[in-house]
């Protein structure tokens, strides 16, 4: 899932600055599962930034809406006319989320109330981490199904470093090291023979560095150009 | 490579190794400034007692005065460098161009390293690169070298670089199991030589060189172990305590501590335990050499230059070869 925090108060109440009318819309997907932006969350900052305003001694309408999933356009129909009466929209959604309302409104101006963390998997109850950086092409067949692009801290692919210390990184002893764990996990496994080749440098192309990325499937468009 | 002799590089640390020589670096960190005058100052101090010295690549992720810059200074000076590159700072672009330019300038001695991570130094806001890992950039500079292409392929019309290449290996960095095989990847990626972390566990590190002598490992590259006088007892409980991979034993802590005892004047006890460091050093030195498929010793007096002629002169390793 995507993971998110909820912004400080303080940042959020700056973002919203002087606006009357505040929509605040949470999304029902990733962000409540991850306790940060779903529908409870999108009720207590309501209530937070009605009451702060109120001691700051000016009335604010505050209205809160959750969407099944913020990131996509056909879910965000329904609430059109809240958007139309907001002066701001504070999106809960991912950062994804918090786009998709401001290219579907295109007048409506949007603010994000979450910081979008990454992409990973809860650990215990309220304890998330990282597991996927999304670089495109997945390399998880040969490192033992933990990946050291998401979880090295220097993403190496032929690791580990010289800092990795009793299975911890160098960077923090509460990181774990992902090639001691590569190395145990392929050990254990007997497969030890996948990581005695010297991976070859990766083609970052797929990964954010090849530019903003898109994927067209034209065995599902219901539009096809005539090119394909 | 005619011109070359057979030598890869014709560096005086390749010269040196090949000869069968037991070879000897030490380390010259650059300045946190453009005084290129600090980096003479330094180069002076080694002249003559080393046969190359590595100019450090923003060592612990603090800017420093770059490893090429400094380079030329040592060179110029009469001290053969062997620049570092991390993979932390540059993309493939800016090594292999840096690589280029380094070369042109007289650097034939490289060493290729992950590179500190930035949370440790003085720009811990800054974004990392790690476009390719040490091993992949052995790789590449090896490719320069032996093949005349950049990394893409591509072939380099006209002069091309010729680097005796360089890797680090930390004995003491865990899986403890796994690190003579990662020796062998770096010696299979086409590394020359190779320099250790600083040493002071002994019998951990004959442990490490045994299996590594079993894979055959020490006759495809030249193994420098890494040693280094401690300053103060308070080094060397730091580096048993906080630094990653570093394994200090308690014993040469207790060696330290010992040194002051009895001693009140702060002069006397930071002159004794200096000297105790640099006997600890001399020690070290004279155990790596007994040590088979050891091919010389890496000195980290890391802004203490000064310890290095010392430490030379009573390990018995002077005059230096020229071979």
């Amino acid at each position: 899932m995507i993971v998110a925090e909820q912004k400080p108060l303080k940042e959020i109440q700056s973002l919203v600055g002087e606006a009357q009318t505040v929509l605040i819309v949470g999304c029902g997907t990733c962000v409540t599962v991850c306790f940060a932006g779903g529908e409870k969350e999108a009720g207590i900052l309501g209530s937070l930034l009605r009451m702060s305003a109120r001691m700051e001694g000016h009335e604010k309408s505050i209205g809160e809406v959750t969407v099944q999933r913020q990131c996509e356009w056909e879910y965000l129909d329904a609430i059109g006319d809240r958007i139309a009466e907001a002066d701001i929209v504070l999106s809960l959604g991912c950062g994804v989320g918090v786009q998709a309302l401001a290219e579907r409104y295109p007048d409506a101006i949007v603010i994000p109330g979450l910081d979008t963390k990454f992409m990973g998997l809860p650990l215990e109850q309220g304890v998330w981490a990282e597991r996927c950086a999304a670089c495109g092409q997945c390399i998880l067949g040969l490192t033992g199904g933990i990946c050291p692009i998401a979880r090295c801290s220097k993403q190496l692919l032929n690791g580990p470093c010289g800092g990795s210390s009793k299975g911890k990184c160098e960077v923090n002893p509460e990181i774990e090291c992902a090639w001691q764990l590569i190395y145990d996990k392929l050990n254990a496994q007997g497969r030890l023979d996948l990581i005695m080749e010297i991976t070859p440098p990766k083609d970052w192309r797929t990964g954010r560095d090849g530019g903003p990325r898109k994927i067209v499937r034209q065995d599902l468009r219901l539009v096809v150009t005539e090119e394909a | 490579m005619s011109e070359l002799n057979g030598y890869k590089s014709g560096s005086n640390l390749e010269k040196v190794l090949r000869a069968g020589h037991f070879a000897v670096t030490a380390e010259l960190g650059p300045p946190k400034n453009a005084d290129g005058e600090v980096v003479r100052k330094k180069a002076g101090i080694l002249k003559g007692f080393v046969d190359a010295a590595n100019i450090t690549d923003n060592q612990t992720a603090i800017v420093r005065m770059s490893s090429i810059g400094a380079g030329v200074i040592a060179f110029q000076s009469g001290l053969e460098p062997v620049m570092q590159m991390t993979c932390r700072d540059r993309n493939r672009l800016g090594m292999q161009s840096d690589l280029l330019g380094g070369y042109a300038l007289g650097m034939r001695n490289i060493l290729c390293l992950s590179g500190d991570h930035q949370t440790f130094g003085n720009h811990p806001q800054s974004k990392n690169v790690h476009d390719i890992d040490s091993l992949q950039l052995v790789q590449m500079v090896v490719g320069l070298r032996d093949k005349a292409s950049l990394q893409c392929g591509e072939e380099i019309k006209g002069l091309n670089p010729r680097f005796f290449v360089g890797a680090a290996e930390n004995p003491f960095g865990d899986p403890f199991d796994w690190r003579p095989y990662r020796l062998g990847k770096k010696a299979k990626a086409g590394a020359d030589f190779i320099q250790t972390q600083l040493i002071y566990n002994v019998p951990r590190f004959r442990e490490f060189m045994k299996r590594v002598v079993d894979l055959g490992v020490h006759k495809q590259v030249y193994i420098l172990a890494g040693v280094g006088p401690l300053k103060t007892p308070g080094a060397a409980r730091y580096m048993r305590d906080q630094v990653p991979g570093m394994d200090v034993p308690d014993e040469i802590v207790a060696r330290m501590e010992a040194a002051g005892k009895g001693i009140e004047d702060r002069k006397q006890k930071a002159a004794a335990f200096k000297e105790e460091g640099l006997r600890i050093c001399v020690e070290l030195i004279q155990q790596m050499r007994e040590i088979e498929g050891i091919a010389g010793v890496h000195i980290m007096a890391i802004e203490w230059e000064e310890a290095v002629p010392i430490i030379m002169e009573r390990a018995g390793l002077l005059p230096r070869p020229v071979p």
